[in-house]
């Protein structure tokens, strides 16, 4: 925990540097979160822009636009690295985490503000690169996985993936140095009294988030060298004809990948807490046990990867020990659904915007989550295994529930980022428009996934067109409500109101609803001091007394 | 009460949409169908199993999501701010706790027990009465019969402008692989270049084809018919355009048809096969 060190700097709290210096040179953790979360709003843009193209392609059988099927296969692996790598994950770690980590455990700042500036121009570069990978040479065509041989040198003969490959390198190193700062931070510069049982969820999440990006990229770092040093060194980890195997790209790319999706779905976890806490006016329910559910998932996270590899030939034994394994992550994931609702149960709920983006994140994750309990057992997984039914899943439980909490989050902590209000009439419509969107746009594909539609393909057999054509509309519609959003952002901007330090009450009561809005450049440089059972949401118990 | 009237409904649900599959005028077909919300039909033990299963696992995963989502409803009627102005502070329910997380843990005891069985049983065949070899290329594949002096042949996908009447789209081939009903036939899948991935839905089937391994998968066809697939792993451009036909023959019209196909394939197979590797790009 840290203390209180040099106090009456109150009056330099607005001195920094103006222009471009305060932001390309910046180490404050505000001005590179609102970095972070912009990144990620043009990559999201991109992001978007390519899935809408992949869904109009794909609302009537045949061929419509993509006689270059290669660049449909791009399409569709820029759409997955895009989404994961420089949207959800800046957004949720490097946005809201650097905004709102110092914050809440009453810290002035991260612990290592210039390796915090690093981590996001990494990560900026590293964008760069991948959009540039898409136009050199044939793009890499390969999926997110990009599993050998088809990423090889023989079959992606250009540097495309060589770009890809440097692009993660440079976004993957970015984030574990955030991850070391978070790390760094939570453990060291709490405010007194902030003990870890203190924490908000939403610092817990980050926490485990932090432990599971050191431990999971590095091994992706390493298969992408490897897979680098096969392209253009002639070495063979993953060539047959060198005596390498396929297979170890695709164990060393899911020991990494399995956990990158609790990475993504565990900051989305505490910002749910945070949000369902403060409309419901009550503390979390089961606090510990949300806490050590989110450690028990990214633990178990770790040690379920094959079952991604279920169809690709590993043994029935491993198979069998994978599928138990899985299903455990329905226990903690159950406990902290329950204690969600268990939250609201007794509450005096407000339905803000925030709060019904955390209510629609419920909705999503529930229906993926209990598809993810189907896909667990390698007995049934193997005939949805590569169809629309996985991608109707993964979008449900992680990606469009990310982006729920983000738009939750978004709506939530923008007044206190910004100092403007959005427009909670605005808000609302925009969420009917994408919350229906979303529903329309992936339901069906549970059912042209169970009927044997494959992914990553730009055309299919006519029998699926009905439920394809359902599904591009309901992509239509999320791009009315995408699109609003980014209107609601202007809107907000030009013609927000000023918000309050508090626009949410006295269900508030996370340390960053102490700090003025928007939050001064510098915030908690008097240390707040935490009393007993405050959890981080001091007032219902008695109240964060800032040392004055 | 509710749950078992859903229960009810589910079963006679999925009864009508796999009845719907068996009703269907001899041979059967093994293909998609248009607004099709399940499982396409079972055409052999594996995929009959899937279904069950799947089944089971249809009845558990609607009951857990209703059950929240009604929960979720309700708190949402009864405790908003308009008819509960004041919260209440509870946060902890020991029994509570301790109930939503074994619950969850019996549940899941129910799924593994059938989930474990159906995966050993579809892992290997007993007694296999034959063997066929699958190869995938770039973007077509190649059948052989170790019984049957490695008779060899490509499947070759059918252009649009070239399908005949009743052909599917992006499903038939010029060479479909014949095997008999009611054989157990063990499948060795591997490929030649990248990753392709061998999958009939209707016969249960989905194996990776990796160059430089074998990978065992078996199937035993219960009807004589036509059962259709697709390249399940992405392979490269024409990944979407990479089709499985298998033809399911009675024992006596597959030992006519191997007759005539080693005539014909013994006549066509060397160049039919150097030109299509020539094609490949190496």
């Amino acid at each position: 925990m840290a203390y209180a060190t040099t106090a009456g700097h109150g009056e330099h709290d607005d001195h920094h540097p103006t222009g471009w210096r305060r932001w390309i040179y910046s180490t404050n953790h505000k001005d590179i979160g609102t970095m972070y979360i912009i990144l990620s709003l043009v990559a999201a843009l991109i992001g978007g822009v390519m899935s809408w193209m992949i869904r109009l392609e794909l609302a009537e059988p045949g061929i419509q636009f993509f006689d270059n099927t290669q660049f449909y296969n791009v399409l569709v692996t820029a759409h997955g690295f895009l989404m994961v790598f420089f949207v959800v994950m800046p957004a949720m770690i490097g946005g809201f985490g650097n905004w709102f980590v110092p914050l809440m455990i009453g810290a002035p700042d991260m612990a290592f503000p210039r390796m915090n500036n690093i981590s996001f121009w990494l990560t900026a570069a590293g964008l760069t690169l991948l959009v540039s990978s898409a136009f050199v040479g044939e793009g890499p065509g390969t999926g997110w996985t990009v599993y050998p041989p088809l990423s090889s040198i023989a079959y992606h003969p250009g540097a495309a993936v060589d770009f890809g490959i440097l692009a993660l390198h440079l976004a993957g190193a970015g984030s574990i140095l955030g991850a070391i700062n978070l790390i760094v931070t939570v453990f060291n510069m709490r405010a007194p009294g902030m003990t870890l049982h203190r924490m908000p969820l939403f610092v817990w999440a980050i926490l485990v988030t932090a432990f599971l990006l050191l431990l999971a990229l590095p091994v992706l770092a390493g298969a992408l060298t490897m897979l680098l040093t096969d392209r253009n060194f002639g070495t063979s980890f993953y060539a047959v004809s060198g005596g390498g195997d396929p297979l170890l790209w695709q164990h060393l790319f899911w020991f990494f990948g399995h956990p990158e999706v609790y990475i993504i779905i565990l900051p989305a976890f505490g910002i749910i807490s945070q949000i369902i806490s403060t409309f419901s006016k009550k503390p979390v329910f089961g606090y510990l046990g949300m806490a050590y559910a989110m450690c028990a998932i990214g633990f178990v996270g770790f040690i379920v990867w094959a079952h991604h590899m279920y169809t690709s030939g590993i043994g029935t034994n491993a198979r069998a020990y994978f599928t138990v394994a899985t299903m455990i992550i329905a226990v903690p994931t159950g406990i902290k659904i329950f204690s969600w609702l268990a939250t609201m149960w007794g509450g005096s709920i407000d339905f803000k915007a925030p709060m019904m983006f955390a209510l629609g994140f419920l909705w999503l994750f529930v229906i993926g989550g209990v598809t993810g309990v189907v896909l667990a057992n390698a007995g049934i997984d193997f005939v949805m295994h590569d169809t629309y039914y996985v991608v109707a899943h993964f979008h449900y439980v992680m990606a469009i529930a990310a982006i729920f909490a983000m738009f939750g989050a978004y709506y939530y902590w923008i007044g206190k980022m910004s100092g403007r209000q959005y427009s909670e009439r605005l808000a609302q419509i925009q969420f009917w428009i994408f919350f229906i969107g979303v529903n329309v746009l992936f339901f069906p594909q549970h059912f042209l996934g169970l009927g044997g539609m494959p992914r990553r393909i730009p055309d299919y057999p006519d029998a699926f067109a009905g439920w394809n054509m359902v599904s591009s509309v309901g992509a239509a519609i999320t791009m009315v409500g995408t699109l609003m959003f980014y209107y609601i952002i202007w809107h907000t901007f030009r013609y927000g109101k000023t918000a309050e330090a508090n626009p949410w009450g006295e269900g508030a009561t996370t340390l960053e609803w102490t700090v003025p809005s928007p939050a001064p450049f510098h915030t908690h440089e008097e240390l707040p001091v935490i009393g007993a059972g405050d959890h981080g949401h001091g007032p219902l118990h008695g109240g964060v007394q800032p040392a004055e | 009460m509710l749950k078992k009237l859903l229960a009810l409904a589910l079963v006679a649900a999925a009864a009508v949409v796999s009845g719907a599959g068996q009703l269907r005028a001899e041979p059967a077909n093994g293909e998609p169908t248009p607004w099709a919300i399940n499982l396409q039909p079972a055409f052999s033990p594996v995929m009959e199993k899937v279904h069950d299963f799947h089944n089971l696992l249809l009845v558990i995963i609607i009951s857990v999501t209703v059950l929240v989502l009604a929960i979720l409803a309700y708190v949402m009627v009864r405790f908003n701010a308009k008819r509960n102005p004041v919260p209440s502070r509870t946060s902890h329910n020991t029994l509570l706790e301790v109930v939503w997380t074994a619950v969850p843990i019996m549940i899941l005891v129910v799924i593994a027990i059938p989930s474990l069985r159906l995966l050993f049983f579809s892992a290997k065949p007993e007694n296999p009465e034959m063997t066929l070899k699958v190869t995938g290329h770039q973007w077509y594949w190649t059948y052989t019969y170790p019984d049957q002096e490695d008779m060899t042949f490509d499947s070759i996908p059918i252009a649009a402008d070239q399908l005949k009447p009743g052909q599917p789209r992006l499903l038939a081939v010029d060479n479909p692989v014949v095997l008999p009903v009611d054989t157990t036939v063990q499948v060795l899948v591997t490929a030649d270049d990248v990753i392709h991935d061998w999958a009939v839905p209707s016969l249960g089937l989905k194996k990776d084809a990796t160059p430089g391994r074998i990978n065992e998968t078996w199937v035993r066809i219960e009807k004589p018919g036509t059962y259709y697939g697709m390249c399940s792993e992405l392979c490269g451009v024409n990944h979407y355009f990479m089709p499985i036909q298998i033809e399911a023959l009675s024992k006596e019209d597959y030992q006519a048809w191997v007759k005539q196909a080693k005539e014909q394939f013994a006549a066509k197979d060397g160049p039919a096969t150097s030109l299509a590797r020539a094609d490949r790009a190496d």
